[in-house]
């Protein structure tokens, strides 16, 4: 068993949010942001944290970070006390924001990186192997005399992600860092984050609605809705908690009536001679496979995997799972 | 001393910032130059039918115009500094990543604002001067000792005028918009920094009020210590005063607004 770097027990965040009634006239509603939520991630980790808009997700980054004090609960990050230790474990942790820059956007790149050389105190030595390391792995080699207003969002974004190693994290905090990037640069920054977690052990909490950066990242994922962990396991296991279904798509060889499929499996769609069946995630493809083929004249035949966007959405259920107070409506949208 | 070399660093950011935008340097130049001939012939009448006005003679009266160009970017008179990038960063939610960092975030902007007016001061501020010294008579001290004097009461007003527009900023946690504030801050700081016309000019009564508010520090103290009009140790307690307690006052809020930050953005 690995050491808990991060340690959550029962921590809760309540707001006291005044709204507008009337004409000089307030209420009070007091907004359970973050509800007992309990979780602990090992040194090394990459977790993905994941969950609709408004539920609490960067609520947790900030009592994480300590600019948020929690209401009520245990938090430890590398044995400290955020809130209360807030300044120095600043220099033991690394944030990035996709839609924020922290870099100065009228210098060139390396002046923000010798801002971070002064701000963190890194050691000579180690701010240049450092720098040397990251520019060659994020292929920022030609970019760092160039004003940061002049790079494309890709290029920035490599950018924001270097700055935040500069001080060799030992945690990392990310929050949508593949938001907005084509595909090349996506996947520049994934396999950058898989490297970073592989050799220098780095840990993770990856917040992201892309759910490709999940799959492709992290072996474990927690969901949050409404302040509540609602998931926390494996991403296989998912699919289970989300009852989630796979299809197989037949091609047969002429347009037949739907095929009397072998239960829990069933036709979903018929469209000319393809056929559509969804059989639950956990069942075995192989075996419907065979059992069709033995009734039927196949042709071609495809295995679609659930879309974890839709597997939450469904674990969430149809009003986005726990029923909702009112005052928390305004700025929802779903995932 | 990690931190003093951090706040240094912040500085020298903010120089080469400005430092990197020419064409606007090189239009404001030309505008605080045209200005400054605007306003001198305007005090020259003035001061030909009200001789000693205000206690100034011509020289005086034509030296505090062109120090008003040198000194109007410099200390962001009429706005456009640090707290223009604090509103938008406050209006945008960047604020949020700045405090997940090791810094003071008062100091920081301080640092970043200084060097601004650092820049402000000598591609900005030096040219109109010089080329008014040139073409006109000036009240000018030959001794070295008073533009020491000058020097530290610059810097101690450029406090005092990120003190000032440090607040209006921070409003924008409240306000949620810049534009009006920026508006008050460029009507006030003209006003009340003696740009349309010396405090020591202004009638009983206003003028009692105006030459004791900070902006007084900004224009008013710095040249009437230049031109010898000043008690020095007095001009320095006067601004200094304002200075910390316009930081104090922005500490305050700063963590009010702090508090907010967090609220909003879950």
């Amino acid at each position: 068993m690995r050491d808990a770097f991060i340690e959550l027990d029962g921590v809760e965040k309540v707001f006291d949010v005044w709204r507008k009634t009337g004409f000089m006239k307030r209420e009070r509603h007091r907004v359970r942001a973050v509800d007992s939520l309990s979780f602990t991630v090992a040194r090394g980790e990459m977790v993905g944290y994941i969950g609709p808009n408004g539920a609490g997700k960067s609520t947790t980054i900030k009592m994480l970070t300590g600019i948020l004090t929690p209401s009520g609960g245990r938090l430890r990050v590398a044995g400290v006390d955020p809130s209360r230790e807030r300044m120095r474990l600043a220099h033991r942790i690394g944030v990035v924001f996709g839609q924020r820059t922290t870099l100065w956007w009228d210098l060139p790149l390396i002046d923000s990186y010798r801002l971070m050389h002064r701000m963190y105190r890194i050691p000579a030595a180690r701010y240049r192997e450092n720098l040397e390391r990251l520019t060659e792995l994020l292929d920022l080699g030609g970019l760092l005399d160039v004003p940061v207003r002049q790079l494309s969002l890709g290029q920035r974004m490599r950018g924001d992600i270097a700055a935040a190693l500069l001080h060799d994290p030992e945690v990392l905090y990310l929050d949508e860092p593949t938001i907005g990037l084509d595909v090349v640069s996506r996947t520049r920054v994934r396999d950058f984050l898989r490297r970073l977690n592989a050799e220098r052990a780095t840990t993770v909490l990856l917040t992201t609605h892309d759910l490709r950066d999940i799959e492709q990242l992290c072996s474990r994922v927690m969901v949050i809705d409404h302040g509540r962990l609602v998931y926390d396991g494996a991403l296989a296991g998912l699919h289970e908690a989300g009852e989630s279904e796979r299809t197989l798509v037949v091609d047969l060889e002429r347009e037949l009536p739907p095929i009397e499929a072998p239960a829990p499996a069933r036709v979903v769609r018929v469209e000319g001679p393809r056929q559509w069946l969804a059989f639950p995630a956990s069942a075995s493809a192989a075996e419907l496979v065979a059992k069709v083929a033995a009734r039927y004249p196949l042709v071609d035949l495809s295995v679609r995997e659930p879309d974890i966007e839709a597997v939450i959405a469904r674990m969430l259920g149809p009003s986005g799972g726990a029923p909702e107070p009112p005052q928390e409506r305004a700025g929802r949208t779903p995932s | 001393m990690g931190s003093a070399r951090l706040y240094l660093a912040v500085a020298v950011g903010g120089f080469r910032r400005y430092a990197s935008y020419r064409v606007a340097t090189a239009a404001g130049v030309f505008t605080n130059t045209v200005f400054g001939l605007i306003l001198v012939y305007t005090y020259l009448a003035l001061w030909e039918e009200r001789p000693g006005l205000g206690g100034y003679d011509q020289a005086q009266a034509v030296t505090y115009v062109w120090l008003g160009q040198c000194l109007y970017a410099t200390l962001a008179i009429q706005g456009g500094g640090a707290e223009k990038d604090l509103m938008e960063r406050i209006g945008t939610g960047g604020i949020a990543v700045d405090l997940y960092r090791p810094v003071d975030l008062q100091l920081w902007w301080l640092a970043g604002d200084v060097g601004r007016a650092g820049f402000q001061l000598l591609g900005r501020g030096v040219v109109p001067f010089v080329f008014g010294s040139l073409l006109f008579p000036m009240a000018l001290p030959a001794e070295a000792a008073a533009w020491a004097a000058f020097a530290v009461t610059l810097l101690l007003a450029a406090v005092v005028s990120f003190g000032i527009r440090y607040l209006a900023a921070l409003s924008v946690f409240w306000l949620m918009d810049g534009r009006g504030i920026g508006q008050v801050l460029m009507i006030t700081g003209v006003f009340f920094s003696g740009m349309v016309l010396p405090l020591n000019a202004f009638p009983d009564g206003l003028g009692d009020v105006v030459r004791v508010l900070p902006w007084a520090a900004q224009l008013q103290v710095p040249a009437d210590v230049l031109m010898g009009e000043a008690d020095v140790w007095g001009a320095f307690a006067f601004q200094a005063a304002w200075a910390v307690a316009l930081l104090a006052a922005g500490r305050l809020l700063q963590s009010a607004a702090t508090r907010r930050v967090v609220v909003q953005g879950g």
